[in-house]
């Protein structure tokens, strides 16, 4: 079989894994998508007491089709007056870094020997902030390019924000990769598997000092005195993150480059039709996105107690990557509740919790976690 | 004089808002969990579900026109209606009925009856002014169409819509 032989050479058998796990993330995470817009309506009419879309399909769930039929077929309007190079682009540049980021995160452990992540780059978590950073021009060039007041408004807006939330988006991690020694996205999760979640540390690799209460194989759930004293200084990791992760998304309460109540729709005021839909297809993406990072951080990628990895099966392999979206999936569902909770700051308001307090509070964290790391060195 | 708000004092866990925050999540979590486990009181899924049942005897829905035990339209074309009606959504154009008929003592019928449903404000004076009772407003409240001559009710559809009606008025029978 010369053709099989061609495709288990090393070179040509990453050439198409890859592109199969491309097809595949960029699948799921579009039609997650599609319904995490379905999600927001349901969630948010279950929050208000109303019943939400339940028209199209058994409780609305071809929604998300008919949306998008809808916006195909409308027409592509392009407003007088408007840059119209930048306009066009626009929409596509507020895509795709969303889209980019998916490429370094772990999914799942392996399936039939093949690791399940696209890119196992070994500056993962830079990728994540370089890439998802430029999301920003696509809202900055809509603003702008619409020469229409709402827009420009948001996109200024959206501006100051993203640089003053990226700050503390970036400190606030440096603590997990001071614990975990690498920038690896992989090799984090590999290390909570063997640790504990960076927020949930009570799963450790049996050793001196730990008070274990379950053992099975290989996995231990217990406690030790480090792992506690670690915990603290995640947690503010965590939920520093966490905040600076909605700003950095546009969510409520940080979704001033929209604020339909004062600027319209914001930055994609001028846009109809498809265009419309790319920014609105961006804007999930980077949620789910952005879910992703959290999960693979904080939450231990797609990995559960004493559940084992792909090698022991593809079941098992199959059962790590459905973890990992269901972990997704909460943590979507978290930002969903919080955006129909919460009101949204006023733009001095969130400069100053940006820059007064985030920021301020990340840094310490690093400087604590030191500390901790120090004082456990030394009592080894 | 300036009225001087007394700004309450907040202690530190306040003004960190995390509780003002956590309770604001467990109201909505709150109201989320009713609603998917259905205890929640949501408003009538109006298309399936329908007040019809419900609707009060005194309910003014869509004008429409009766006929008698005998057949005969009970319209004698007076046009009193057409004249109270404050939109004027009726149009009517009398005819004579030809002699020799049962019913040619009547002298008159309606040979377009035509109300706009556009423009009725379903107000009932038609029906109040009516000294045949030929015209009553019954419980048809859901009057839709695609176009605007679809939305004229002429004769046959408000002899559809009205009916019979029995009884009330004997003038116009035979002596016994």
């Amino acid at each position: 079989m010369p053709y099989l032989d061609l495709f288990l050479k090393p070179e040509v058998f990453l050439v198409w894994t890859s592109v199969l796990k491309t097809g595949g993330i960029i699948g799921i995470v579009l039609t997650m998508v599609a319904y995490s817009v379905w999600a927001e309506r349901k969630v948010s009419a279950f929050i208000q007491d109303r019943v939400g879309p339940n028209r199209v399909g058994w409780a609305g769930l071809i929604q998300p089709i008919a949306d998008g039929v809808k916006l195909l077929l409308k027409e592509n309007f392009v407003p007088a007056g408007v840059n119209k190079f930048y306009f066009s682009i626009a929409p596509s540049l507020a895509m795709v870094p969303a889209i980019l980021v998916l490429a370094v995160l772990p999914f799942g452990s392996s399936l039939f020997g093949v690791p399940m992540v696209i890119a196992d780059l070994q500056v993962g978590i830079l990728w994540v902030f370089a890439v998802s950073s430029l999301g920003v021009y696509g809202i900055v060039l809509a603003g702008w390019s619409s020469n229409s007041k709402y827009p420009f408004l948001g996109g200024i807006r959206s501006s100051s924000q993203m640089i003053s939330y990226e700050l503390s988006l970036g400190l606030s991690v440096i603590p997990v990769f001071m614990i975990t020694g690498t920038l690896n996205l992989g090799e984090i999760v590999q290390y909570q598997v063997a640790n504990g979640w960076m927020v949930f540390p009570a799963w450790f690799q049996p050793g001196p000092g730990v008070v274990e209460f379950v053992e099975t194989s290989g996995a231990v759930l217990g406690v030790s005195v480090a792992k506690i004293a670690l915990w603290i200084p995640m947690m503010i990791s965590f939920v520093v993150f966490m905040v600076a992760m909605f700003a950095e998304t546009n969510r409520v309460p940080f979704d001033l480059p929209e604020a339909e109540q004062e600027l319209v729709a914001g930055y994609h005021t001028e846009y109809s039709s498809m265009r419309f839909a790319l920014f609105f297809l961006g804007e999930y993406a980077a949620i789910i996105a952005g879910s992703g990072v959290i999960v693979t951080l904080f939450l231990g990628g797609w990995s559960l107690p004493f559940v084992p990895d792909g090698s022991q099966g593809w079941v098992w392999g199959l059962v790590n990557i459905g973890t990992f979206f269901a972990k997704v999936a909460a943590v979507i569902f978290f930002f969903l509740w919080v955006r129909w909770t919460l009101p949204r700051f006023r733009f001095d308001q969130l400069m100053k919790l940006g820059w007064y307090f985030f920021f301020e509070l990340a840094l310490l964290n690093i400087f604590l976690t030191a500390g901790i790391l120090a004082w456990l060195q030394s009592q080894s | 004089m300036a009225l001087t708000v007394q700004r309450p004092k907040l202690s530190l866990i306040e003004r960190s808002y995390l509780p003002a925050l956590l309770g604001g999540l467990w109201i909505t979590i709150r109201h989320f969990m009713d609603s998917v486990f259905g205890k929640t009181k949501v408003t009538m899924q109006y298309p399936e579900q329908k007040w019809d049942s419900a609707l009060p005897e005194w309910y003014r829905g869509a004008p429409t026109l009766v006929k008698d035990e005998h057949d005969r339209e009970r319209c004698v074309a007076c046009q009193l209606c057409e004249f109270i009606c404050p939109p004027r959504a009726i149009t009517i154009k009398p005819g004579e009925i030809p002699g020799g008929r049962q019913w040619s003592k009547v002298e008159k019928y309606p040979e377009k009856f035509d109300i706009d449903m556009i423009r009725c404000i379903y107000c009932g004076l038609c029906e109040e002014v009516c000294p045949e009772q030929a015209i009553f407003l019954r419980k048809d409240y859901s009057i839709t169409g695609l176009t605007r001559a679809e939305m004229v009710h002429d004769k046959q559809k408000l002899y559809e819509l009205g009916g019979v009606m029995n009884g009330l008025v004997h003038k116009w029978n035979e002596k016994k």
